[in-house]
């Protein structure tokens, strides 16, 4: 490699920038999220904005670890790196540590990780080493179908942990999946599997099963003289009435009544705001406390009465809204945009396949985090827990999403050296 | 199109969000309310509502503390029902359905539970309270009656309701407004401001902080202390003189426009619609639609005045110039016009002129007078006209501008009243169709403090202050600016002396109809007056007992107090009006009452079995005072 890689000049200063500026925001909250007025010393442990600076401080050590490596090391051994992730979650099943009723973590002392968070880095590695591969041709079902396994096992690992959120992510791969050509009606089919679960939920499964009925008769007849093929309609009623009586059947007797809740909330069906819908409501009163401008710093009365549940984790973007308003809330969501809109842009400069690909995922799994997590703190999504990226209080996703970010800022910074 | 999915998903999700955060923190206004009401806690500090005092300083209402149980449903954690309504005195039923209330009102805010308990209530309970999450004991003070009269001027406090909270948001469930009175009418002097301390709560509802260090939080400012126009001696003389009658008295101090006494009869103790049993009393006592006692006959009855108003008839004929002191009119029994029924007059001395025509109150004269002066005008409608704007300037048909709430208007008939009564132009009508005014009766209606007013205007010689019932407010040391205007009337001076000769002689003549009331060293100038009134029983209007009434001021000269009495159903103006007036004089400028005799006929006679009459459902006979008793009959053939 020559000096230029290593040079400081060729990162990505954009994309660093924008990483200072949320972090900052991020430990900001943090601190006024799990502010104690009875604890004093800010370099006691029990603040947990002081341990977030700790792992924002062994963070940058981090950093600068990968920022000295070879760009080709974490193309050459993701196989490994994926393989080391599996059976570090694997081995969480007899070693883990049950915190808040998932068996997410290892515990070495006080010290926990959570290694689902670093599982992600490795499958956007595996991934785009195994896409980059001038042998895979994703238009073929059999590497559609290996690409498929290397994304769903870490995720079938992790949901019976239970952690779903966490495995929800994985979804995240499709962007990459999509961009490097696979089939357009993976999307189709995706979308419609979303809209028709929605709908199963909201109207039933046999007036779903009625609707796309005659919608399907309305667009045969329509097309009638194009000949159109009869089975391929009767098959699209048969497939969306069956996904629809199985959503049902599902949502009924397989998920737990917590879940069920949680979409009946955000759907409407039920409306409550004391026990179940709490986290969402608080969440939403305190931002909508925020106003233009918010209640200032350490101002929020949500935020200082601790109203709002796992503000320093999941929920901290409410404490964003509420002492920051409309302004800070809504620059904070602008950040976000900008820097996956700068990742997927610098990933289309990319000549080497292995770092578009790798930028794709990255973009994909931020968005999904953002999207998902903003999403559920503004009530407009379930709760689903997962964190925000570079926000959320806990040392192993702080250092998950800076190892992800900075690995695509190295391959970046290396690609005017690649040919 | 493969490299803008991913685009065009961030993006439409940014602006997705952002639209989400507006609606939330911008459009949508009550996320602020409820984090308000369940973040911070707000504490109230109620000043001590204003003392009321006399115009003699004599302390008339105070204050006692009470306490309410209060609570908030959604901090209520299960408790021992039936320990709590132990502690309380309470059924359990009651309580659940107070609690059930609060709930349905705001499960965030608190709501009284149990409203003013003792101070012995409260010693045990406080104790207590602690095993109670989600109540607590909010301290404010009740008013404390020095006096068991005068409620219909003092008013009451009650606690607000839903509609008084939206229409004035300083105002919270529990709080405490004056109603009726000088507590409404001095509500925001007498309460001052409460003050307001605000706490950060957590989420466990525990205090943490005061909220923005207590930059928002603010002083109670003290209710001021009042002193009235009233004299409480001669207030209370009032009442007890009016017990088994209705009606009212009404005492001005003509100087000033100060109102002396203000007595509505039947009245209540005050001390009745205070504490836990106020809203049974209130019920009991609005309920009673026969004798009204909540009902102020003297601010808001509304009655024709009967022959004081021929004092006005006069000064009006002598400013228009239509007749002098010479004039004489005969009078054989009445007033003829037109060929139809006379005017009818009783038994005097024959012919009048205008002091013995007001001694003797001749109707022939006034029909004359009030004739005189609308005929001066080519019509009908612009003599009236002239005839009321003389009357408006003694405050009369109209709103007089005092400081209590209630009140009516009275009339004054307008020409365009006539119109319409008569369908003119289509009927034409003359100055012999209102005839009834002259005298006092027709459509005339005043209320007696519109009497008491025109009495002092006329003592006054021409002017007077709008009456007020409050004298000073303390610490600020002036009363609203109206009261202190000279208000004029339309009359000039000099006509004002031979009308007050002949009020004089109402007493002085042998023949005057006031001539037994006269008060040993006290020149007094009163009238009588003896109103017609009607009354509907089952669709049929039936004539009752006329109403007694009298107005009267004294001295002649320098007159320090103007009264006006009005008994209902007490028959002739002398019999009770003019009774009460004299003993009321007296009292007031003597200090007490030289003829016992007189006192007490006042005090042992009772109109009861006169009011019980129309509700007998059989007819009866009227204007027979004769009949009440066989004692009465001789003192009055005394009398006459």
């Amino acid at each position: 490699m020559s000096a230029g890689s290593r040079s400081i000049g060729s990162f990505d200063w954009a994309l660093i920038l924008i990483y200072i500026a949320l972090i900052s925001i991020g430990w900001l909250s943090i601190y006024s999220a799990s502010f104690n007025p009875e604890v004093e010393n800010f370099f006691s442990l029990e603040n947990l904005h002081f341990k977030q600076l700790i792992w924002i401080g062994l963070g940058i050590l981090i950093i600068v670890f990968i920022l000295f490596l070879d760009s080709k090391f974490f193309e050459r051994f993701s196989s490994l790196i994926y393989v080391v992730a599996i059976i570090s979650l694997i081995l969480l099943f007899p070693l883990g540590k049950n915190i808040n009723g998932a068996t997410s973590w290892f515990a070495f002392g006080s010290f926990t990780l959570q290694p689902s968070e670093f599982a992600k880095v490795a499958t956007a590695l595996a991934l785009a080493k195994y896409l980059s591969d001038i042998q895979t041709n994703i238009k073929t079902i059999r590497d559609q179908l290996r690409a498929f396994l290397i994304i769903v096992i870490p995720a079938l690992i992790i949901i019976p942990q239970p952690d779903p959120g966490s495995a929800l992510v994985y979804a995240a791969f499709f962007f990459p999946l999509y961009r490097e050509g696979i089939a357009a009606v993976y999307l189709i089919l995706g979308a419609s599997a979303v809209v028709l679960f929605v709908l199963t939920l909201l109207f039933g499964p046999i007036y779903i099963a009625l609707g796309v009925a005659v919608i399907a008769i309305l667009f045969f007849l329509k097309n009638r003289k194009k000949r159109p093929s009869k089975s391929l309609y009767l098959g699209i009623i048969l497939a969306c009435t069956l996904f629809s009586f199985s959503v049902n059947y599902i949502f009924e007797n397989v998920f737990q009544q917590r879940h069920r809740d949680r979409f009946n909330i955000v759907l409407g069906i039920e409306a409550d705001t004391q026990s179940i819908g709490y986290n969402t409501r608080q969440s939403e009163i305190a931002i909508g406390n925020g106003g233009w401008t918010g209640q200032g710093f350490l101002q929020g009365t949500q935020t200082t009465g601790k109203f709002v549940p796992a503000q320093d984790t999941d929920y901290i973007f409410s404490a964003v809204g509420e002492e920051w308003g409309f302004m800070g809330s809504a620059l904070v969501i602008i950040l976000f945009v900008l820097l996956i809109l700068r990742i997927i842009q610098l990933s289309e400069k990319q000549k080497n396949e292995f770092s578009r690909i790798y930028g794709y995922s990255v973009a994909g799994i931020i968005f999904i985090h953002f999207a998902v997590n903003v999403g559920m703190v503004t009530g407009l999504l379930p709760t689903i827990g997962i964190p925000l990226p570079f926000f959320s209080y806990g040392g192993s996703g702080f250092w998950g999403f800076t190892i992800l970010l900075f690995i695509f800022i190295k391959l970046d910074g290396n690609r005017v050296n690649e040919w | 199109m493969r490299k803008l999915l991913l685009l065009f998903i961030v993006l439409s999700t940014g602006l997705l969000f952002m639209g989400r955060l507006f609606y939330l923190q911008i459009y949508d206004t009550s996320a602020v309310i409820k984090s308000e009401n369940n973040a911070i806690k707000v504490e109230y500090d109620y000043p001590q509502r204003g003392h009321i005092y006399d115009r003699n300083n004599k302390l008339l209402v105070s204050n006692q503390p009470s306490y309410d149980l209060m609570a908030i449903p959604k901090d209520i954690k299960p408790f021992d029902t039936l320990g709590l309504c132990k502690l309380l005195g309470i059924e359990k039923e009651k309580l659940l359905k107070e609690l059930n209330r609060a709930q349905r009102r705001a499960s965030w805010l608190p709501s009284v539970i149990v409203p003013t308990m003792s101070t012995e209530d409260y010693a045990y309970l406080g104790e207590q309270m602690h095993k109670y999450e989600g109540f607590y004991i909010q301290k404010r003070s009740l008013r404390d009656y020095q006096i068991d009269f005068g409620a219909n001027f003092l008013g009451y406090i009650q606690e607000v309701n839903q509609s008084m909270i939206k229409k004035d948001p300083y105002y919270k469930s529990g709080d405490l407004i004056g109603r009726q009175g000088v507590e409404q009418q001095y509500e925001q002097v007498l309460r001052g401001v409460k003050g307001v301390k605000r706490f950060q709560k957590d989420r466990f509802n525990r205090i943490i902080a005061p909220y923005k260090a207590g930059k928002l939080d603010t002083l109670p400012v003290p209710g001021r202390n009042i002193q009235l126009t009233i004299d409480a001696e001669l207030q209370k003389y009032g009442e007890e003189l009016m017990v088994n009658k209705r009606g009212g008295i009404v005492a001005l101090e003509p100087a000033t426009g100060e109102i002396l006494a203000l007595v509505a009869a039947p009245n209540y103790d005050p001390a009745l619609l205070v504490g836990r049993e106020r809203s049974k009393n209130y019920t009991q006592l609005d309920a009673d639609t026969i004798t009204k006692p909540l009902f102020d006959r003297v601010l808001s009855g509304e009655y024709a005045p009967g022959s004081p108003f021929k004092a006005l008839t006069s000064l009006i004929a002598l400013q228009e110039g239509v007749i002098s002191t010479e004039n004489k009119v005969y009078c054989n029994g009445g007033y003829r016009y037109g060929g139809k029924k006379p005017l009818g007059c009783h038994h005097h001395k024959s012919p009048v002129q205008l002091v013995s025509g007001i001694a003797y109150s001749c109707n022939s004269y006034f029909a004359t007078a009030y004739r005189n002066t609308i005929d001066k005008y080519s019509t009908p409608q612009e003599g009236i006209e002239k005839w009321r704007a003389h009357l408006a300037s003694f405050g009369l048909g109209n709103f007089m501008g005092y400081d209590l709430p209630s009140g009516r208007r009275g009339l004054i008939p307008s020409a365009s009243r006539y119109n319409k009564t008569y369908n003119y132009p289509t009927y034409r009508w003359g100055t012999t169709a209102t005839i009834s005014n002259a005298i006092g009766q027709g459509e005339v209606l005043m209320t007696p403090m519109q009497m008491v007013n025109f009495t002092a205007a006329i003592a006054n010689r021409g002017w007077f202050y709008k009456p007020h019932i409050i004298k000073n407010i303390k610490g600020v040391d002036t009363i609203p600016s109206i009261y202190t205007e000279k208000q004029f009337t339309t009359i000039d001076p000099q006509h004002f002396e031979p009308v007050i000769e002949g009020l004089n002689n109402v007493y002085n003549y042998s023949g005057g109809t006031a001539n037994f009331l006269k008060v040993p060293g006290i020149e007094i100038c009163g009238k009588t007056g003896t109103a017609e009134n009607k009354m509907k029983i089952g669709g049929k209007t039936v004539q009752l007992t006329d109403h007694s009434v009298f107005v009267a001021f004294a001295p002649k000269d320098n007159p320090k107090i103007a009264i006006a009495v009005f008994v209902e159903n007490g028959y002739w103006g002398a019999r009770f009006g003019g009774r009460i007036a004299s003993v009321m004089i007296e009292k007031y400028i003597k200090g007490e009452v030289t003829r016992k005799d007189l006192e007490n006929w006042v005090l042992t006679h009772s109109l009861e079995e006169e009011y019980a009459k129309p509700l007998l459902g059989r007819p009866f006979p009227i204007n027979d005072g004769k009949k009440i008793s066989a004692k009465f009959l001789a003192e009055e053939n005394q009398e006459l």
